[in-house]
């Protein structure tokens, strides 16, 4: 085994097994603590995909924005205790029975595909630098840009009116 | 100048995130506080994004990471909206437990 590999094996362990406890355990902030390890484990993904701009904007989005709002929230409704009652037995039994479903078919699906690899081209271009990302997204993909930026602001707009204390009636 | 994926073999990423997606669509069958879906549902788009990105390495092009980028604007917006909605459900209802929100059948 090459060192690459090892080191891709260990993440991925990490990612599967903090995924796993983000959903099992009781407190829900030790959930998020375990979220926040299982996107700086996929950041380790794509650092080793070479996609060095894509792992630092995951770590700012996923970990700082999103995992930011999750424990605010958390801890705005004042829910790190363990009083959650668990699902009838029936349904978790379900539960368990569809994951292993999914996962037995989906995996029996790519491994029997035998999906054409062949071998792995490597072109020598730069193709992943925050130079060719701007120049790629502000051309081709400059239009769905735009409607990101304006997709964010009605979120923003839509947040603030949700969130806002509505006025009682008397 | 080498593949990466000489070394690990693009099946294996299609393995993990595989796994990860059902992981994801795992906790939303089987837990009640409706953050902890929330959370499963990112899972679920961090396992997507990870094989976009495992691709663009395969195909050396650049467009699966830009849609990686659209991607992860749409889970902000979606993650913003939804803990907004989580919150307004907590004011009204004193929970956020999924089973209580019964009344919205018809």
């Amino acid at each position: 085994m090459s060192t690459i590999l090892i080191i891709f094996c260990v993440l991925a362990a990490v990612t599967v097994l903090t995924a796993f406890l983000t959903i099992f355990s009781r407190n829900p902030i030790h959930s998020a603590l375990y979220l926040v390890i299982c996107f700086f484990s996929i950041a380790g993904h794509y650092l080793l995909l070479n996609s060095q701009f894509l792992a630092v904007v995951h770590i700012i989005v996923y970990s700082g924005a999103i995992m930011i709002l999750f424990l605010f929230t958390i801890m705005l409704m004042n829910l790190n205790k363990e009083n959650e009652v668990h699902k009838p037995r029936i349904t978790r039994l379900g539960a368990i029975v569809s994951f292993c479903l999914i996962c037995l078919v989906l995996l029996t699906v790519f491994i029997n595909s035998k999906p054409i690899v062949g071998e792995y081209i490597s072109t020598g271009d730069d193709y992943q630098s925050i130079k060719v990302l701007g120049k790629v997204l502000l051309n081709e993909y400059m239009v769905p840009f735009e409607f990101a930026s304006i997709l964010l602001l009605v979120a923003m707009i839509g947040t603030v009116l949700l969130s806002k204390k509505e006025k009682t009636e008397k | 100048m080498n593949n990466i994926l000489n070394e690990i073999g693009i099946e294996n990423y299609i393995f993990l995130s595989v796994i990860l997606f059902s992981i994801g669509v795992f906790g939303v069958l089987y837990r009640r506080n409706a953050i902890i879906v929330f959370m499963s549902i990112e899972i679920m788009l961090n396992a997507v994004n990870l094989l976009f990105v495992a691709f663009s390495t395969y195909h050396q092009d650049a467009q699966g990471q830009i849609f990686v980028f659209f991607s992860m604007a749409v889970a902000a917006a979606e993650v913003a909206v939804g803990l907004a909605i989580l919150v307004s459900i907590f004011r009204n209802l004193g929970s956020i437990d999924i089973n209580n929100l019964k009344n919205l059948k018809g």
